[in-house]
């Protein structure tokens, strides 16, 4: 059941990145780029993930544990340190650079784009080297 | 603003809401992409449920163009920066240890001012690269 639970969330995640548009890394930047001619959809996904989010959240919350799952994994760490805010710098100034982030980057794998698949390439590169190498 | 799509933006964006409710409410997992991916390339433990979730993230526009037909959507050119850009999400979504779903829709949904902090930080990161070099 886990791994049916598991394959529906990542199923309407990614149908959610296509139809919001987040897929498109030329709509992303149109949105990140307020010099040209600015389209604030993504500041509406945004809106509509939060408020169903929030919402159910609250709701979920009140439950003692997961449906199919012993707890709840939610990280525990409350700091504001340099990891963090080092890495989101290097995140944002990356989405900055082509307008993917790793969600609709690796939803768009499918259409067989070899730019989409060099960008998800060097990621795994990334992820493999900050896991080598952790900032302190 | 001739590009604005509120109503495809806000439904999608629920739908994006729906699928990390349902791994929270099943799983009692965080549907934070960058770290359930890498978790499930480089982690040998509760590797199963995160292949799976990674395989839907490749089925799910898949099965939405057997009934959406005229989808039509960008994707980039293979160059240097593509391959940079690449490069610096994974580096920056491993340190800061969350990308736009896990920091920008769960961190901010239960109000945490780690993930809200990390959202400031990488939005306006993306707003300055994209504002100065497009």
């Amino acid at each position: 059941m886990s791994l049916f639970i598991a394959f529906i969330s990542g199923i309407l995640l990614a149908i959610g990145i296509t139809v919001s548009g987040m897929i498109d890394p030329a709509k992303v930047l149109s949105f990140l780029d307020l010099s040209g001619n600015w389209d604030p959809s993504l500041a509406l996904v945004m809106v509509g993930a939060l408020s169903v989010y929030v919402s159910g959240f609250a709701i979920i919350k009140r439950n003692k544990a997961p449906l199919f799952a012993s707890d709840f994994h939610v990280p525990a760490t409350k700091k504001i340190d340099r990891p963090l805010l080092i890495g989101a710098l290097i995140f944002g100034i990356g989405w900055g650079l082509i307008g993917y982030c790793p969600g609709p980057a690796i939803a768009a794998l499918s259409t067989g784009s070899i730019g989409t698949i060099g960008f998800v390439a060097t990621m795994i590169i990334g992820w493999f080297i900050a896991r080598k190498v952790p900032l302190a | 603003m001739e590009n604005f799509t509120p109503f495809s933006a806000l439904f999608g964006g629920a739908l994006i809401g729906l699928g990390a409710l349902i791994l929270m409410l099943g799983l009692g997992r965080i549907a934070g992409i960058s770290g359930i991916v890498s978790q499930a390339l480089f982690n040998r433990n509760d590797r199963p449920w995160r292949l799976a979730f990674l395989l839907g993230l490749i089925a799910g526009p898949i099965t939405l163009s057997l009934f959406v037909t005229d989808l039509d959507y960008s994707t980039p050119e293979l160059t240097s920066t593509t391959l940079l850009a690449g490069l610096l999400v994974g580096l920056g979504t491993a340190w800061g240890s969350g990308c736009t779903s896990g920091h920008g829709i769960c961190g901010i949904g239960r109000f945490s001012v780690r993930s809200i902090v990390a959202t400031l930080v990488f939005m306006c990161a993306g707003i300055v690269i994209a504002t100065l070099f497009h």
